[in-house]
């Protein structure tokens, strides 16, 4: 299976410290929010590559096996993602959430609206991908009459895809907080 | 200009000298298994942290004199680079990295035998794995090879010595045996207990107490004394009637554990029985030679790692237990991590898997771990 990213960077055949330098200089380059996959033969990479994205405050999402290739899979993240404000006044707290999945309600629906590398490697059962930045355009695909759950990482991205779809006639919106960051119930 | 140093010249360090190691590993592997040693300072900061510079770590740093170590090398190099730059005197990089230092062995000669001929060992000091080689007369028997038999074959050159006898205590768990290849290479007969043999796929000579084997003609004897405990078949070695090769049972500074093959409840009271009653009634004045260290510091300052199995039973803690049930929990509970790729390295040790080289040395990373405390 492929994993849609923004970009992908062949490390295969090297050995370390190159991977990891490589990844620094392509991330230097990446928007805010974007997703790179690496591709690197060297085992080392795996430990080296979580420690360098939990040291610089970069996302690392996960790692798949391909034959003798791992692929990494990174976001670049936000200096301020964590912390900038929600606006949109409709919000869920986690564990409401939870609570409200549980019933198991026809005219809910829980849009996760992270890249799809990330939802690839953890997932709310039940929960449709559209990333923030397809949204847009898949817009119409939504039914306005069901009650919508919007929910990313930490509240952000949710945050402007709520408002998004209020502004598109969507009325009954919630933005879920804190989001998948601090989500304890089952995942997929 | 940096310099490579030889894992070789670095174990001479850990026992004689002085050094300051600044290992770019990450900070896992640092915290799991790093190079230590009486005159050793060493300091962690990942590479990865470092590829925007060095300035953060300099203040942390001699003004000359840094080894860089790292897991193969490539790190260290670009490490020791930017600290050469940043004005750092005599930067040297660990050749080969923490693979290489893994897998070095310092031979120390311990003593003659009576009737002419040495025993040495071999100081495995990166895991803490030791290795013995007996010699007389132009033969030579080797005991718990390590998976890297190069060592041993060099010296036999050099020393104009056959191998006749690959022996091993017991079916190792922290590292792969070179036994049964170096005596297909060499035509030596590989001894193994046949209780620890069961599944293995290979034939071999049965090391059990009456077998006893010679060495040249001035029959050095290696007597085999069943003591089981760490695994079912552990055979322990009395050689030349001097000195005790005790395999994973006892340590200098610890005992064996008896979990490695699955069985901790089982091998309790045979661990026992075997510490405090066989043990108990051999010549005090034997020394003990055991399979592996825990602790640097068991090292003496030849590097070797020897005591006499009366001061033994006077000093360390794991035969002095009065009480059988405080034994029992003593070696069954709170045991530290079991040693990397145990379970692999039992299949290869007994012929069922066959894994590449890299994959056998990928499987012996890290401390070897076959002491009830760390």
């Amino acid at each position: 299976m492929s994993i849609k990213v923004d970009h992908v960077l062949d490390c295969k055949g090297l050995s370390c410290p190159l991977p990891i330098v490589r990844t620094k200089k392509v991330m230097d380059q990446l928007q805010a929010g974007q997703v790179i996959e690496v591709q690197a033969t060297d085992k080392g990479s795996l430990a080296d590559i979580q420690g360098w994205a939990r040291n610089t405050g970069n996302q690392y999402l996960g790692t798949k096996e391909d034959g003798d290739v791992l692929k990494h899979y990174l976001r670049k993240s936000n200096p301020g993602e964590v912390k900038e404000a929600a606006k949109f006044e409709h919000t869920i707290q986690n564990d409401e959430l939870e609570k409200v999945l549980a019933e198991n309600k026809e005219d809910m629906l829980l849009l996760d609206v992270r890249e799809p590398a990330e939802y690839e490697f953890k997932r709310i059962p039940g929960a449709v991908s559209i990333p923030l930045g397809e949204l847009e355009s898949k817009i119409e695909t939504l039914d306005k009459n069901k009650e919508i759950h919007v929910i990313c990482r930490t509240g952000s991205r949710s945050d402007m895809a709520a408002q998004m779809l209020a502004e598109n006639g969507f009325q009954r919106v919630k933005n879920v907080l804190p989001g998948m960051v601090e989500w304890n119930g089952p995942t997929e | 200009m940096i310099k490579a140093l030889s894992a070789k010249e670095v174990a001479k360090r850990v026992v004689e000298g002085s050094m300051f190691i600044l290992d770019v590993r990450n900070e896992g592997d640092y915290k799991d298994w790093r190079i230590e040693g009486k005159g050793i300072e060493s300091i962690n900061r990942p590479y990865f942290d470092l590829i925007d510079g060095v300035e953060d770590v300099l203040e942390h740093l001699p003004k000359e004199e840094v080894l860089v170590v790292c897991a193969k090398e490539g790190s260290s190099i670009m490490v020791a680079e930017m600290l050469d730059e940043a004005g750092i005197k005599d930067v040297y990089y660990l050749e080969g990295g923490m693979k290489s230092w893994s897998e070095y062995l310092m031979p120390v000669k311990l003593g003659d035998l009576k009737d002419g001929g040495s025993i040495y060992q071999f100081n495995r000091i990166g895991k803490g794995c030791l290795s013995y080689l007996v010699e007389s007369n132009g033969e030579a028997a080797i005991i718990d090879s390590a998976r890297t038999i190069e060592a041993y074959e060099d010296f036999a050159k050099e020393n104009n010595l056959e191998i006749k006898h690959m022996i091993d205590t017991h079916l190792h768990a922290d590292h792969i045996s070179g036994g049964r290849r170096l005596s297909e290479k060499t035509g030596a007969t590989y001894w193994l207990p046949p209780k620890d043999a069961d599944e293995v796929t290979f034939s071999f000579a049965a090391l059990e107490e009456g077998n006893d084997i010679t060495i040249g003609n001035t029959k050095i004897e290696i007597q085999p004394l069943y003591t089981p405990g760490h695994t079912i078949g552990s055979t322990s070695m009395i050689v030349d009637g001097q000195f005790l090769l005790s395999g994973d049972i006892l340590f200098v500074d610890s005992i064996g554990r008896p979990d490695l093959a699955g069985k901790a409840e089982d091998w309790v009271s045979d661990l026992r029985d075997s510490l405090y009653n066989k043990y108990n009634n051999l010549s005090k004045d034997l020394v003990v030679l055991p399979a592996h260290f825990g602790k640097i510091s068991e090292l003496d300052e030849k590097g070797a790692v020897s005591a006499p199995l009366g001061e033994l039973f006077e000093k360390n803690d794991g035969l002095n237990i009065k009480n059988e049930d405080e034994f029992r929990r003593a070696v069954t509970e709170n045991l530290p991590p079991q040693p990397n790729a145990y379970q692999e390295i039992r299949q290869t040790n007994m012929g069922k898997i066959d894994p590449t080289n890299d994959e056998q040395r990928e499987m012996e990373i890290g401390p070897n771990r076959c002491a009830i405390t760390e």
